[in-house]
């Protein structure tokens, strides 16, 4: 019953403020539907946690087991902290002047229609309903990266539109395909696109098949997680869009395009049994990686240099799912909850920064300690987590990974390492300055909202000093599932 | 035997008759969808006759070849219209008709054509040479495959066969042949000098193609190469039907069905006829050099059809 | 041979949709464009209601309809509205020019074809051979999005990869259930208002819907 709780409050809650969104205390309503959703999250995975992985609604139409009920609670969460975050964001935003009353409208609607779309693409059993889910998540923030109005921001919006349309389109294709080896097996219908039935007797699909409707499907999601070379539309969506949504495009989006990925890897490696599609992720990812790194020296705007790391850290994960094996899924799944919160956190940060210096130019962005002590120390402790400093968790998966690849595959280990070392070089020597320098950017109007920052990071940092024991066996349980157990 | 030759004599003879009827009906036509007054429908065959009582002009440094090439071109023509089955199908002389040869015979007319056009060494003679062999080089390929798409079909490149093989047995649609029909139409225009690619009514010197060659030409020399033009309208009509619309053609032996076919015949003309006017009237005249992609693009279509027999009809 | 003639026709209208794949590729003008994105439609629409027909398969009425009232009807009369409202009508030359992009095609067709194949082969659909076109159309479509710079040719470009992809999923596999092919077509028509919007406000700040003035965000 959660469950329709959970998809219905996203949806109620773009209905409402489709028609309030512009009044004087929609910034709150819409942060008080996020609770909501994060309280229905919250019960959804206390249910899983108690009886298991279960199957809801008619013929299965929901399907949650612990790999997405993870997916599911840091939605949930991190939605709810940037919609916090947004509050005061937005209103400084419609204080300089940026955003009309209409436009607030629109992007608190859009804002609850985006989560809730994610959550029905990340809790449906069907895999053409995600595929429609994640079509709709990407029509959600269209508008929201060119909300601004800019030629640059319309811009972006339409690389975004255009490429990730292209790429979902690709991934129609890998699931029409998917469709067509499954209906041999299961008949046709409704129920043979059903994820759990398909996991079922994924070992009679035909292989051939299968193996094209992975490369399909891999390119398609693969856009939207920003793997290189499809990688193009993410730093200018990033950049051009309002800072909560870089943050929840950064900190969610990409998971969730990843998690399509990896349910399809998981019926492709049964039906295959040969290890070529984690070969590709392992490629894609680490090209992603590598390119990342070597372009984030070049990066003069902030929320760009951080959309590259955003890149680089998703082609590590990518990396990390298609080497496979338990420990490798294991730090997958925690460096996806890592990177989430972390880079959350730091556009966070990163907004409120802008918003006192008026520019996103890292170069005009001086002395953040001096006048604003508490986002400074905010973006330095988030560029320092995301960096994979210890004690942060960031440091713990990141470890994880790279003695995963020295067994696993060695020959990666000095090119992951190589560009681990240049990102670190390239954002670290560009952040410092920002930080620490001369003072001198003037007061904002409203309190910033740094809590969600603070929280995010000690979250990070209590993860990474040690995962209680329950978490750590919920990691395990998912990274199970992943290996097709 | 003898049935079979003097069948085939009056075949050749209908296409030498009709050819000038076919160019009045599409003038016809096109004057009507204009909304002139159209000119008579045997207006063709006067120009002709007054043309042949006319004496021949020439120019003063036209050779023997100035002189012989209208005979050779009415000649080719007249063969291609003759052997190319209209009425039936299986004469003496249709082992003749490979659509290898017919190529082959339309590129003989048209290089002496445009050598004549050469001969006499004025400016407009040699650019409209030019010009028909920039149009040809870039046709006849085209053409051919057009052909071996229907070939493909028929196991052979005989017309007679592929007109067999899609008339007389069973039915079927072949979607490749629907390609090479958009392909056909394409270069049957340019071939034959019609709109979009040349316009068979002026004589503008920035745009003319065709009649840029004839222009030296006067008296019975013109009224052959105006023949020959007739024919060639009506062999690539011909050709169309036997490719696309070969129903109505009568099977070898069978002597009761000519009747049939000769309305068959004469109504699928008049509905080409018909169709090219409209056509004609409805696009405009491309720029010249827009041409080479017009034909390339007919060359991709017949290609595509080739493609897509092997997906679907093999 | 041996196919029955309501198959040769769903073969034929397949020949017709690649056909027309490729006549977008050659057109330069917008409202010519459109146009055959509606015929496109009618002859998926005819297919698609073909083979319902001859398999018994109800629920592609039901995407034949929808396919008729989104694509031959919504979509282009909204364009063409769109088209006037903007006054966008004029040739407009493709960024390579269009002999290239014609062999590019074609060497597309014959990629898709041999992909195809062995899928084909093992499809148990009567439609199966189509399933090649299908991707030559997806492909085609994609080769026509990469090579025009203008707004309106680039969503045309998208829409016929679309009906590519049902033409895929009712030749290979009659059709995805009919929850998923609901899901799809509301996408489309949220993708359509949102490009609507879109437009106007790309309009509203270049000034023009050539999207050459988009080219500032590129790495340096």
């Amino acid at each position: 019953m959660e469950i329709y709780w959970l998809l219905a409050l996203p949806f109620a809650g773009g209905a409402v403020l489709a028609l309030w969104g512009h009044r004087a205390g929609a910034p709150e309503v819409n942060a008080a539907f996020s609770l909501a959703t994060l309280i229905g999250a919250a019960a959804l995975t206390l249910r899983v946690i108690a009886h298991g992985p279960a199957m809801i609604g008619g013929h299965g139409w929901f399907f949650i087991d612990p790999f997405n009920v993870f997916l599911v609670a840091l939605t949930a969460f991190v939605a709810f902290t940037t919609a916090l975050f947004s509050r005061p964001y937005m209103r400084i935003e419609a204080d300089h002047g940026r955003l009309g009353a209409g436009r607030l409208r629109l992007y608190h609607a859009s804002y609850q229609i985006f989560v809730g779309t994610m959550l029905v693409a990340l809790t449906t059993n069907n895999m053409g309903i995600l595929w429609v889910a994640m079509e709709g998540a990407t029509l959600a923030t269209v508008l929201l990266v060119s909300l601004y109005r800019t030629p640059a921001a319309l811009e972006a919006a339409w690389k975004y539109f255009i490429l990730c349309g292209v790429g979902i389109a690709l991934a129609l294709f890998g699931t029409i395909l998917l469709y067509f080896a499954a209906e041999k097996v299961l008949g046709d219908g409704g129920t043979a696109l059903l994820w759990s039935h398909l996991n079922g007797v994924k070992a009679q699909l035909e292989p051939t098949v299968l193996q094209l409707a992975f490369i399909f499907l891999l390119v398609g999601y693969g856009t939207k997680v920003g793997l290189a070379p499809l990688h193009n539309w993410l730093p200018d969506a990033h950049a051009e869009g309002p800072t909560p949504i870089s943050a929840v495009l950064s900190g969610l989006l990409l998971n969730v395009a990843l998690y399509a990925v990896m349910r399809c890897k998981v019926l492709v490696d049964g039906a295959l049994g040969t290890p070529l599609a984690g070969n590709l992720m392992m490629g894609f990812g680490l090209l992603s990686v590598l390119l990342a790194a070597f372009l984030i020296k070049r990066q003069t705007d902030v929320k760009r240099l951080f959309a590259y790391s955003s890149i680089e850290h998703m082609g590590l994960i990518t990396f990390a799912f298609g080497m496979g094996g338990a420990v490798a899924n294991f730090a997958a799944l925690l460096h996806m909850t890592m990177h989430s919160l972390t880079k959350s956190a730091i556009f966070f940060a990163v907004g409120h920064a802008t918003q006192a210096a008026g520019t996103q130019a890292m170069a005009d962005i001086r002395g953040l300690v001096g006048s604003h002590p508490t986002i400074g120390w905010g973006l330095m402790l988030g560029t320092v987590a995301i960096l994979g400093m210890p004690p942060f968790g960031v440091f713990a998966s990141e470890f994880l990974i790279i003695t995963t690849t020295m067994h696993a595959q060695p020959w990666a280990t000095p090119l992951l390492l190589l560009a681990l070392g240049v990102t670190f070089a390239g954002v670290f020597g560009k952040v410092q300055p920002m930080v620490f320098g001369e003072a001198g950017l003037p007061r904002l109007p409203h309190q910033p909202a740094l809590v969600p920052v603070f929280i995010h990071l000690a979250l990070v940092l209590t993860l990474g000093l040690f995962i209680p024991a329950y978490l750590a066996d919920w990691y395990r349980q998912a990274a199970t599932l992943l290996l097709g157990g | 035997m003898t049935a079979g030759i003097l069948l085939q004599l009056a075949q050749t003879l209908l296409a030498l008759l009709l050819a000038p009827l076919l160019v009045g009906w599409v003038n016809q036509c096109r004057a009507w969808m204009l909304g002139r007054s159209a000119p008579p429908l045997l207006q063709p065959y006067h120009t002709l006759r007054k043309l042949l009582h006319k004496d021949v002009v020439l120019a003063h440094d036209a050779t023997s070849l100035f002189r012989f090439a209208p005979h050779i071109v009415f000649a080719c023509m007249a063969l291609a219209a003759g052997i190319v089955p209209t009425l039936a199908n299986d004469l003496p002389f249709s082992p003749a008709a490979d659509v290898i040869a017919l190529v082959g015979l339309l590129a003989l007319a048209r290089v002496f054509l445009a050598l004549a056009a050469m001969d006499v060494g004025t400016a407009f003679g040699s650019l409209g040479a030019r010009r028909e062999m920039l149009i040809a080089f870039l046709a006849e390929p085209a053409l051919l495959m057009v052909f071996f798409t229907a070939s493909l079909i028929s196991q052979s490149t005989e017309l007679p066969h592929i007109v067999e093989r899609l008339a007389h047995q069973e039915f079927a649609l072949y979607p490749s042949m629907a390609f090479a029909a958009v392909a056909f139409w394409m270069l049957s225009t340019a071939e034959n000098a019609r709109i979009p690619v040349d316009n068979p009514t002026t004589h503008l010197e920035l745009t003319m193609i065709h009649e840029a060659m004839i222009l030296e030409y006067s008296g019975r020399h013109l009224a052959l190469i105006e023949w020959a033009v007739a024919l060639k309208l009506f062999t690539y009509s011909a050709l169309g039907i036997a490719l696309f619309l070969p129903w109505g053609i009568a099977p070898r032996g069978d002597w009761a069905a000519l009747p049939l076919a000769l309305l068959v015949l004469v109504a699928k003309l008049m509905l080409g006829g018909a169709a090219l006017a409209l056509l004609e009237t409805l696009s405009a005249k491309m720029r010249l050099f827009r041409a080479p992609e017009f034909l390339g693009t007919a060359f991709l279509l017949a290609v595509l059809g080739m493609l897509v027999h092997f997906l679907l009809e093999v | 041979m041996s196919l029955t003639y309501h198959l040769q026709v769903v073969n034929l209208l397949a020949a017709l949709l690649l056909l027309i794949a490729f006549a977008m590729l050659s057109q330069r003008r917008i409202v010519a464009l459109i146009t055959l994105l509606a015929w496109q439609g009618v002859a998926l629409a005819a297919s698609t209601a073909i083979v319902a027909w001859s398999t018994g398969q109800h629920h592609l009425y039901g995407s034949a309809a929808l396919t008729v009232l989104l694509k031959v009807i919504v979509i282009p009369w909204y364009f063409f509205r769109l088209v006037r409202r903007l006054e966008m009508d004029r040739e407009v030359e493709p960024m390579i020019n269009v002999p290239t992009t014609m062999l590019i095609g074609i060497a597309l067709v014959i990629f898709a074809f041999n992909l195809a194949l062995p899928i084909a082969q093992m499809a148990g659909t009567v439609t199966r051979s189509t399933l090649g076109i299908a991707l030559a159309s997806v492909l085609l479509a994609f080769l026509m999005m990469i090579t025009r710079s203008k707004a309106m040719p680039q969503v045309i470009g998208f829409l016929a990869m679309e009906n590519g992809l049902f033409f895929a999923a009712t030749s290979a596999t009659y059709g995805m259930p009919m929850v998923v092919e609901l899901g799809v077509a509301l996408d489309v028509l949220v993708a359509l208002f949102v490009l609507g919007i879109f437009f106007f406000h790309i309009r509203e700040t270049f000034d023009s819907l050539d999207l050459k003035h988009m080219e500032k965000l590129k790495e340096r």
